[in-house]
Parts: C-alpha cells; sequence; structure tokens
C-alpha cells in the first residue's frame, strides 16, 4: 500500500501529473475575486471565508477524474485489482494521494491567500484548521464519484454533477465554521458536523467507491 | 496450485458468449487458448482472473494465486522501467526485479521513462511484470502483440521456466510460441447470445449492473 502511495505521489509531481494545478486555480480565485468584488476592505474580510472555502472545493474538483481515470486507461486499474491489495485499500490510498498533492496544499497556502482579500486574524487560523478537517472528506467523496464515472470517456461533467452536491454539506460546515471562527464567536458546532461529515466519509466511502469500480471493471 | 474449470458460462456486458466450459490447468501444464477474433478468450480470461463473475459454473483457484496479463500493459509512461517493475513487485512483496529484467533483456534500459519506449519493449516490461507477480497461474491475453521473433523466444524461455517451476499458464494467441503445450479450443463453447441471461442466476448483484451496463 506504501508503494502504491509513493507510485501516485511520484506520478503527481513528474511532469503532466497534475501536481500544482489545483494550488494555481486556487491562486487565480484568490487574486480574482477582490478585482471583480472591488477593493472595499470589509466586505473582501467579510467574504474571505466562504470565498477561501468554495475556492479550495473548485480546486479539488477540478483533478478529481484523474483518480482512476488514467490508471484505467492504461490497464493498470485491473492488474491492481487482481493485486493483493484489497480494493478499499487501493481506493483509500489514492483518496489519501489525492490529498496530499491537493487538499493538503491548499490548507497550507490557504492563509497566505486569505491576505489577497483582507482575512483579518484569527481567520488565518481557523481557515487552515477548517480546510485541514474538510478536505479530507473532499478527497474521499471526489474518489468514490471517479469510482462511479470511471468507465466513460469524458466522464468529468457527470462527476462534477455527482459530486457537487455531496460536497454541499462539507462546504456549509466548513464556510461557518470558518467565519464564525472568524468573527471571534463559537465555531464548534459546524467544526464538529463537519468533522463528522469528514470521519463517515473516510469510514465509509472505501467500500462504495471499492464496489463501483469493480463493478466498472467488468 | 491447480485451476479447475466446471461447466462455466461467461457473459460481456450482460450477452453470454461462452458456456459449458470445462478443463483443468495444472502445474507444469501450458493450455494455449484458441478462439477466432470475439470469441471471448478475453473474456473468459477475465473471469478467470475474478475481474468479473461467471454467470454460472465454478472455478476452483483462489484468485490470489493468479496473474493477469492483459492487453494493455499497466505502464506508468513518466515512471522509469526501474520503476514501473519496482512497483509491481512491491506491491506483491517480492524484493528483487532483476531476473525479471535480465529475463526480458531489459538492462540497458532500467533508467528510461517507459514513454520513451518502443510497442515491443513496452510490451517486454508488461511481460516482465509477470516475474515479479510471484505468482504461480499467468493467465495471458495475446501476449506476443508487437514482439519481435526474438522476444518471441524471450518470452517463451521465461513460460518454460515459469511451468518447470511447477507454474502454470493458460495463454490466448495466435501464433505457435515452440511451447510444448495443450491446447484448448474455445469455438464449440459459444453461447447463444439471443438466450440472454438465466432468471436462475441472477444474484443479488444483478440488478444494481444493470445500471451500469
Amino acid at each position: 500500500m506504501i508503494a502504491l502511495l509513493i507510485r501516485d505521489m511520484r506520478l503527481a509531481m513528474r511532469a503532466g501529473g497534475g501536481f500544482g494545478l489545483g494550488l494555481a486555480f486556487f491562486l487565480i480565485v484568490s487574486t480574482l475575486v477582490p478585482f471583480g468584488v472591488g477593493p472595499e476592505a470589509a466586505i473582501l474580510s467579510r467574504i474571505a471565508p466562504g470565498i477561501l472555502w468554495v475556492g479550495a472545493l473548485l480546486a479539488c474538483l477540478l483533478s478529481l477524474d484523474r483518480i482512476f481515470q488514467l490508471d484505467f486507461e492504461d490497464g493498470s486499474l485491473d492488474l491492481l485489482a487482481t493485486a493483493p491489495i484489497p480494493m478499499e485499500g487501493t481506493v483509500a490510498i489514492k483518496a489519501l494521494a489525492h490529498w496530499l498533492v491537493t487538499g493538503l496544499p491548499l490548507t497550507l497556502a490557504a492563509p497566505a491567500f486569505g491576505a489577497l482579500m483582507n482575512l483579518q486574524s484569527p481567520g488565518h487560523f481557523w481557515i487552515f484548521v477548517t480546510l485541514l478537517i474538510g478536505t479530507p472528506a473532499l478527497s474521499m467523496i471526489g474518489a468514490f464519484g471517479a469510482a462511479l464515472t470511471v468507465g466513460l470517456k469524458r466522464g468529468g461533467l457527470l462527476l462534477s454533477l455527482l459530486v457537487l452536491p455531496l460536497y454541499i454539506p462539507t462546504l456549509i460546515f466548513g464556510a461557518e465554521a470558518a467565519t464564525r471562527g472568524t468573527a471571534g464567536l463559537s465555531a464548534l458546532t459546524p467544526l464538529l458536523m463537519m468533522a463528522g461529515i469528514t470521519a463517515g466519509s473516510i469510514a465509509l466511502l472505501p467500500f462504495a467507491a471499492a464496489a463501483a469500480l469493480r463493478i466498472n471493471l467488468r | 496450485m491447480k485451476m479447475k474449470v466446471e461447466n462455466l458460462s461467461v457473459a460481456r456486458g450482460g450477452v453470454p458468449v461462452l458456456e459449458g466450459l470445462n478443463f483443468t490447468l495444472a502445474p507444469g501444464q501450458v493450455l494455449i487458448l484458441r478462439g477466432p477474433n470475439g470469441s471471448g478468450k478475453t473474456t473468459l480470461l477475465r473471469t478467470l482472473a475474478g475481474l468479473q463473475p461467471p454467470i454460472a459454473g465454478a472455478i476452483s483457484a483462489d484468485p490470489e494465486n493468479i496473474t493477469y496479463g492483459a492487453h494493455a500493459d499497466g505502464l506508468k509512461a513518466t515512471l522509469t522501467v526501474e520503476e514501473n517493475l519496482t512497483f509491481w513487485a512491491s506491491v506483491h512483496g517480492i524484493d528483487t526485479i532483476a531476473p525479471a529484467v535480465e529475463g526480458f533483456n531489459l538492462s540497458g534500459l532500467t533508467h528510461r521513462p517507459s514513454a520513451n519506449l518502443s510497442a515491443g519493449q513496452k510490451r517486454r516490461l508488461g511481460l516482465a511484470r509477470l516475474l515479479v507477480t510471484g505468482r504461480p497461474i499467468w493467465l495471458l491475453d495475446e501476449p506476443t502483440v508487437s514482439l519481435d521473433v526474438a522476444s518471441v523466444g524471450l518470452f517463451a524461455d521465461a513460460v518454460r521456466a515459469h511451468v518447470a517451476g511447477g507454474g502454470a499458464a493458460l495463454i490466448a494467441t495466435h501464433i505457435d510460441l515452440g511451447i510444448d503445450a495443450d491446447t484448448l479450443d474455445i469455438g464449440p463453447f459459444r453461447a447463444d447470445p439471443k438466450r440472454g441471461r438465466d432468471v436462475q442466476h441472477r444474484d443479488g448483484y444483478a440488478d444494481f449492473d444493470e445500471a451500469f451496463l
């Protein structure tokens, strides 16, 4: 399983692997919003947590179809399915690899990008914490969507349509926790709700995704 | 590790392609799978490998003992030959890739990204993967495609060494490999596609599957 994680990380880092795609998109969103909304600092700092969350979510969505599609096309997925690693393990590792190359860099970058939108302290802390807890759910839910659409050519549109509704609870609780935290209010309830979604996704979705993959490989 | 197949029926996309198939594959045996294009060789091999369930019949082999060599080699273009092989070796818990590299004459290519290999070299790398799985039963789907005569010889040597060590191989191919082998012609087992799937063989997955067909 470690070998699979190392391979996926290595593939992502090599040319054309897609590392940095999400991060670049996130930077573009964070840069463009102040131009679109206008320079009033008060408005920007009020919407900053929500915009950062939406940007991170869309950046995450951008690379989802790569999770299984490339392995499906070159036959690796067939070979992984017959390898000693259980399919559930393969799914979990691939979701983890996706998080490490997408969710984690977004989480680390978000406090810095927040400066572009006049994010006030302690907002930097809260955007970091909420993304750290929330982005694993985005990767795991995305892996499930990718597993469902793996056999489809140009399945990206269907994937987005499938996955976006599933992302909404994470987005609502994540952005709410970040907004409340930034305003100095108690963010505990939405934070716990989001943590619950993340924990539930990680516990259940590998099994669902593995079942979907097995059927798509037939 | 013996593989016994009894009364096996397989389907592709919900349409039965082969039925009533019986054969055994004993250790030390090479079985050549013959049949015209579209006769269901790949479907049979995928079923035996455990990638899809049979619609009827039984296969007495643990999928953990089987390795499947498909049309696609499962290579990553941006990884080198060595990285590709090392990955599959460590997935299967094998320590060394040296015999596989030697066996398929890849020594001079280990540091080259597999994107830069020729079709025949890629195929050799794909076949070298079989040697790092450590599994006794090989199911191979047209393994010699794009190989030259010398490379077919290397492949035949690898199969001979594998069966001499107690392994077994089921190979779908249209050429003569020059290996001492038995032949399984699947022509007579062709299923009637119009009959459809038997009602009594519907399992719990069947309805769920249909959403994907």
